[in-house]
């Protein structure tokens, strides 16, 4: 057991590994921020002397050890733009994120699960059509499209929220929440139903076809023989096996809301890591496009390892190799 | 959370006082930080100078007029007195005297402030009295007062207080209090700054001028995605944005409620050329814009109208020389372009030697300047018509500009507002002179001519105006009839707003709420 768990995190250092590699050749081609940062009008010797503040003088291996070093220590560096650590700039932006994924995922929860259920009961109903329908043409439109389509009738138009920003916060020490506040919760909502849009299909879509899966077996049958109430069947015996996967395949999906919540930051400008990633690769603000993808990549590798030596546990065949 | 909604029940009427004018204002980015000598960005600069003052400030025709500063003399050329303004009082209290200047002067050109180069020919500063301070200069200059427009007086008490003495400096890493705080003489205060999301801020009551305006309040937002901006605006959620997508500007203009101000900036968009002995399309071949009838029959075969009326939709200014009429140095007999004429550029291109045309590169970004990428598509056409290929490249400034500074482009796109000094120096010092480490900061093309090289040096030290702006012009003629350069335009800015919002618009793009009047 303890050779598996160091092997999983050998295996995981060696893709972090990889992705700040992958990471540094990018910026290669993102850009030099030296132009960027200097003011019209620069003398080359003004320009000269940035690049050598910066350190973009040295070869790009020399660079990337230098970074790996600094973030072994806990150093990210300074923001190139925000003109602060990005550590801390991180920190700062992450209750907005995971705010929004929270309530993203708790809204795609909510309405994908009854939804499912509702399809896989009546699979030739109207509402389970028009609710299959609606869901596939939501979940083909590109993210921004959707957004500007909501800003677009509930902002512009009937004028019941707001269009952009996280309204007022509470600051509780280290966490600043919108939650609190009546303009908090109310830009909550067109964000997040926009982030939630292809969560909920996918949950949707899932509950529908392990319901069906199950109702067709064997122990369902024999429930409905033995004369139980229909609700305890379909809500405690067949519900309850249905939402085994989708418990995975949620958890999963947590790490792909914070790394792809980017599209929907940007166009609701909500103040979280994504616009952060954003507004870092206009820039091009090195420090924090370096720190994000490391972010993102250990949030990934870290999930993967999480659910995998879940799956040894449960499953003992996995542990014979 | 009872006892909490009920508080804020109770607080709310009178966070909203009756009188309040609160003007909103979204912009498309943000500002980098408050510390004045840690950034070099104009749009920052421009939201600062709601919450400080410099010694001497723009007014509304944009000349320079006394601030904290009320009158100045040059004692020596090399040494310039300066009387301060009594009575004023910075936000959080602290009274307003010689001591701030000095310690703010020191900051500036302290090497580790990154917009050092702003006054780069301050060389020290010195105590006289109280309301006295001389600025000591590396030798003549006289463009001090323009940079002095740019440079921020902060608090001395205040700086010692929070550490700050010394400049924060992203390239070093360096952080200061100053950064997300701000405490100058300024019209308004700052309340709070939450970077991507907001800042706010209040009326300064004690401020030493007289308002020009009726605020109490001003909130800026900066809204990044276009489509998001003009939500903002159309729903009501702010009274202004700036700048406006221009494909909706005609949108915008319809919609009841709400007016479009737009008019040319101090922007010029030009294109520069490849003077070095080869093209980088043509390798091996002789470059043929060393030769002054092709540069002039480039400059023939675009059609600056079209481009002004079709791409720019009548909006643009369009150019015949680096500088927009209000920056110093514009003449009106130098700003005509060459006449939009095929068959002249064409026997011009067969007098060179080039009867059948050549090869060049052309380069532009495609998210820096107003429809920049259009514009480049045009002009390769047009240059098509005569027996120019072109090798077009598009790009995101991300890169662009990075090639652009390594010499690696041909005839590429480039814009100058000559920000903040507003003075046509500005074009010969970083584009026109040789590049040599000091001067031609951004002439990485290998342009160089002795007469406009000595005419930059004779300009940087001329203290009589009148001969400086001789020198000024007689440099943008050599630039005009050498066509060294083509001139397109000056690029429009558009502001959308409220039309309960009164605010004037200024070429070199500042928002500046203290001119704002807005209507109940």
């Amino acid at each position: 057991m303890l050779r598996l768990f160091s092997m999983r995190l050998l295996q995981a250092i060696l893709v972090m590994i990889a992705v700040t590699a992958i990471a540094f050749i990018m910026f290669r081609f993102v850009g030099d921020p030296v132009s960027a940062m200097v003011r019209e009008g620069a003398t080359q010797a003004e320009k000269d002397a940035l690049r050598l503040a910066l350190g973009l003088d040295k070869p790009l291996l020399v660079q990337f050890l230098d970074f790996v070093g600094k973030v072994l220590t806990g150093d990210f560096g300074t923001s190139f733009r925000y003109q602060q650590p990005v550590a801390s700039l991180l920190m700062s932006r992450l209750p907005a994120t995971l705010e929004l994924v929270v309530v993203a995922t708790v809204m795609a929860l909510a309405i994908g699960i009854p939804l499912g259920v509702l399809c896989a009961l009546k699979p030739n109903s109207f509402l389970s059509r028009l609710t299959q329908a609606t869901t596939l043409v939501g979940v083909s439109m590109p993210t921004f499209v959707t957004g500007l389509l909501l800003i677009l009738v509930f902002a512009v138009n009937l004028r019941w929220l707001p269009s952009s920003g996280r309204g007022d916060l509470v600051d509780l020490g280290l966490w600043q929440t919108g939650f609190l506040t009546v303009s908090g919760l109310k830009s909550l909502i067109l964000p997040s139903i926009t982030l939630a849009l292809f969560q909920l299909t996918l949950i949707m879509r899932l509950v529908r076809s392990e319901m069906i899966d199950v109702l067709s077996s064997d122990y369902i049958r024999f429930a409905f023989a033995r004369g139980l109430p229909r609700a305890y069947i379909y809500g405690r015996l067949a519900l309850r096996n249905a939402l085994m996967p989708v418990v995975t395949v949620t958890g999963l999906q947590i790490g792909q809301l914070v790394a792809f919540a980017i599209v929907t930051e940007t166009v609701f400008q909500w103040p979280g890591m994504g616009l952060l990633f954003t507004n870092a690769v206009g820039y091009p603000d090195v420090p924090v496009l370096a720190a994000y993808l490391l972010f993102v990549g250990f949030l990934f590798v870290m999930i993967n390892m999480i659910v995998d030596i879940l799956y040894t546990l449960i499953d003992p065949r996995l542990r014979t190799r | 959370m009872k006892t909490l909604l009920a508080g804020l029940a109770v607080l709310a009427p009178l966070s909203t006082p009756a009188l309040a004018e609160t003007f909103r204002w979204a912009a498309s980015g943000d500002v980098i930080t408050y510390d004045p000598n840690a950034q070099v960005d104009s749009f920052t600069q421009s939201v600062q100078h709601m919450v400080f003052d410099p010694l001497v400030r723009r007014n509304k025709e944009l000349k320079l007029e006394p601030a904290l500063a009320t009158s100045w003399e040059i004692v020596e050329p090399t040494r310039w007195r300066f009387k301060l303004r009594q009575g004023v009082k910075f936000h959080e209290g602290q009274p307003f005297n010689a001591d701030d200047v000095v310690a703010t002067i020191q900051r500036q050109i302290d090497p580790g402030a990154r917009n050092r180069e702003n006054l780069s020919a301050v060389t020290g500063v010195e105590k006289v009295d109280d309301y006295t301070v001389d600025l000591i200069l590396r030798g003549p200059y006289p463009l001090l007062l323009n940079d002095l427009a740019a440079i921020y007086i902060m608090s001395k008490p205040w700086m010692v207080e929070h550490d700050a003495l010394k400049p924060g400096n992203t390239a070093t890493g360096v952080v200061t209090y100053a950064n997300n705080h701000a405490n100058g003489t300024g019209p308004f205060k700052l309340k709070s700054y939450e970077p991507d999301s907001r800042s706010v801020f209040e009326v300064n009551k004690e401020w030493w001028d007289t308002p020009q305006h009726n605020l109490t309040e001003v909130e800026f937002r900066p809204i990044a995605s276009d489509a998001t901006r003009v939500a903002a605006l159309l729903s009501g959620e702010v009274d202004m944005i700036a700048p406006v997508p221009l494909q909706d500007v005609d949108r915008i203009a319809a919609t009841e409620g709400l007016k479009v101000v737009q008019d040319p900036s101090l922007r010029t968009i030009m294109l520069a050329l490849n003077f070095k002995k080869e093209l980088h399309a043509a390798p091996g071949v002789p470059n043929p814009m060393l030769n002054v009838k092709v540069r002039q029959a480039l400059w023939h075969a675009i059609d600056l109208n079209t481009i002004q009326k079709r791409l720019m939709r009548g909006k643009s200014r369009v150019a015949g020389m680096l500088v927009a009429p209000a920056v110093t140095g514009h003449d009106d007999a130098i700003d005509v372009p060459l006449e939009y004429d095929v068959d002249k550029a064409k026997a011009l291109l067969a007098e060179a030697g080039y009867p059948d045309g050549f090869k060049t590169g052309l380069a532009c970004s495609n998210d820096r300047y107003i429809a920049d990428e259009q514009i480049c598509l045009a002009i390769s056409s047009m240059w098509a018509k005569i027996g120019v290929q072109v090798d077009l490249s598009v790009e995101s400034k991300t890169t662009y500009f990075p090639r652009m500074d390594n010499g690696e482009l041909d005839v590429y796109m480039l814009g100058w507002a000559s920000l903040p000094a507003m003075d046509g120096y500005s074009v010969l010092q970083a584009l026109l002179a040789t590049n040599d480490g000091t001067y031609g900061g951004s002439n990485p093309n290998g342009l160089s001519d002795p007469r406009i090289d000595a005419l930059t040096r004779s300009a940087s030290v001329e203290l009589d105006e009148t001969k400086r702006v001789d020198m000024l012009k007689e440099a943008f003629r050599i630039t005009h009839d050498e066509a060294l350069f083509i001139p397109l335009h000056q690029q429009p800015v558009a502001w959308a707003m409220s039309n309960k919002v009164d605010i004037p618009q200024f070429p070199d793009e500042y928002v500046r709420p203290w001119f704002a009047q807005v209507k109940k």
